[in-house]
């Protein structure tokens, strides 16, 4: 159970795809103008990943090694396809908002490199673990990403007003803010983690 | 090439140094800074004066905490000049909370993030102006009229030339135009005039030039930069008005705006722009050539930040393709 563990906390902490790795930088810079929409685009990525983590792991000893690439795509791209319709019949909302990113996720790097750096190499129930670790750490940086600039540049968390949207500084809901903030906050985490340069 | 002989040694020391440029920058923007007093009054000072002493505190409180560096920089004079510029290209009624928050820009993000004096890539002062301008859009670009001396937040507001020239190419209506103020008042600012509506720092031409010719005169920067910047505008703002005249003449087109703050002061900072003599003149064309594109075609009326910013981001790749050629190095054929 301890190595299971290991691989959620590796995911969510010490390999965070967002403030580590940095991967997956279009849909981190361009998805969290709110905390609701970082949440959300976490969230569907992370449906993503841990379906196609585990699909592929089962089948990684009758993939062609010339075409594996192709396979995977094509797994990805059927989850991808599934959650669209989900979201586009439960939440439309949602669906709306995210807009081109939901089909984008197809070519998110954090899912293709986790399959070819983990699922392929690992079991099924392991693979499981290491897709909810590194979605929850995905959708945990795209959060705080959302959360602060929606707070810096409308006043706002979650729709809750903190202080009045006149204060706010609309950079932090632009596209520049989100380059600022990512820079902060990357800063902020090596800071935690105790890297030195 | 004559001054660039070296002789032996022993060397007299020539008591060059960092304070010794930064303040005296600073006294070249001391008539621009009395001219403001005269047009804006206490607007003016409240807003220089918070500007400059927020500038200073968070250069001091960045270096104490965040850096832990023993050696405070704040007498070094570059946080006062951020600071003065960065009052310069904010109108004078602008709420001192929202001066606060450029300061800390301007500061902390523009310069301390990258270590300090000397290591900053873009101009401190102009980062502080283009997130403000970004970020409050409608405080940065209500101007009040020069010459209400006694009025801070309340002060009447009115049309900057460049709001003008903005209008005449939107309608395409060159009679537009005849509402621009001729180009001596607009070289003295003359608030008399029933216009002088602008940035602080940018309403006196006069001044602005006085301090570029004392700057001239104590070596402080070369002629290299404002003159390819305002002889490139000119040129093509003197063109387009011979083509179309819905674009203003080429003087008015110079004297508007902080076209001439730019070009003096902001442009010509150390760290931020090319070395050579060539780089600058590089660098100092496509600054004049970027003011007038955003000017005539983007969406705000003032380019000059803009693209002193971007041409900022181009100066380490200037530096590399104008290297001066080494001594003893033989030209390729």
């Amino acid at each position: 159970m301890k190595k299971y563990i290991d691989i959620l906390i590796n995911g969510l902490i010490k390999e965070n795809p967002v403030f580590v790795l940095v991967l997956g930088m279009c849909p981190t810079l361009a998805t969290t103008s709110s905390a609701i929409n970082g949440l959300s685009m976490g969230l569907a990525t992370c449906f993503v990943l841990i379906c196609s983590n585990l699909v592929i792991s089962l089948i990684k000893n009758i993939t062609p090694d010339k075409v594996h690439i192709p396979v995977y795509i094509c797994i990805i791209a059927t989850f991808v396809t599934v959650l669209q319709m989900l979201l586009a019949a439960y939440v439309p909302e949602v669906n709306a908002s995210l807009g081109i990113f939901i089909p984008l996720i197809v070519v998110n790097c954090i899912i293709l490199g986790r399959a070819e750096s983990f699922a392929s190499k690992h079991g099924p129930i392991e693979s499981i673990f290491d897709g909810i670790g590194i979605g929850l750490g995905f959708a945990f940086a795209l959060t705080l990403l959302g959360g602060c600039r929606e707070f810096l540049g409308t006043g706002k968390i979650f729709d809750l007003t903190v202080f009045p949207e006149d204060f706010g500084a609309l950079m932090f809901v632009l596209p520049p803010g989100a380059f600022i903030t990512l820079g902060f906050l990357t800063a902020i985490v090596n800071k935690i983690r105790g890297v030195k340069n | 090439m004559a001054n660039l002989i070296v002789s032996l040694s022993p060397h007299a020391h020539g008591n060059d140094s960092v304070e010794r440029n930064m303040y005296g920058v600073i006294i070249a923007l001391i008539p621009a800074l009395i001219v403001s007093f005269l047009y804006f009054g206490v607007g003016s000072a409240i807003v220089c004066g918070t500007s400059v002493i927020a500038c200073l505190f968070f250069e001091w409180a960045i270096t104490k905490f965040l850096l832990k560096r023993e050696k405070s920089t704040i007498l070094d004079g570059s946080a006062i000049i951020t600071g003065i510029l960065l009052g310069f290209n904010m109108p004078s009624n602008l709420p001192i909370w929202i001066i606060i928050i450029g300061a800390l820009v301007a500061i902390g993000v523009g310069k301390m993030t990258f270590g300090g004096l000397g290591n900053n890539p873009f101009n401190p002062a102009l980062v502080g102006r283009a997130f403000l301008l970004v970020s409050f859009p409608a405080q940065m670009t209500t101007w009040p009229e020069a010459g209400q001396l006694a009025s801070y937040t309340d002060a009447t507001t009115g049309a900057t030339p460049l709001a003008i020239m903005k209008d005449a190419i939107k309608s395409g209506d060159a009679s537009v135009l005849d509402k621009l103020p001729n180009s001596l008042d607009m070289l003295l600012g003359n608030p008399g005039a029933g216009f002088g509506a602008g940035c602080i720092g940018e309403v006196c031409g006069a001044a602005l030039i006085l301090g570029l010719i004392f700057m001239l005169w104590k070596k402080i920067i070369t002629w290299h930069i404002p003159v390819s910047i305002i002889g490139t505008v000119f040129v093509i703002a003197g063109l387009m008005h011979l083509a179309n005249p819905i674009y203003a003449n080429p003087v008015a087109v110079i004297l508007s705006g902080g076209l001439l703050l730019g070009a003096i002061f902001m442009a010509t900072d150390y760290v931020t722009s090319p070395m050579t003599a060539k780089g600058q003149i590089i660098y100092g064309v496509a600054i004049g050539f970027l003011t007038i594109v955003i000017r005539n075609f983007g969406s705000y009326p003032e380019g000059m930040s803009f693209a002193i910013l971007i041409m900022n981001a181009f100066t380490p790749l200037i530096n590399t393709y104008c290297k001066p050629k080494r001594f003893g190095e033989v030209a390729k054929k």
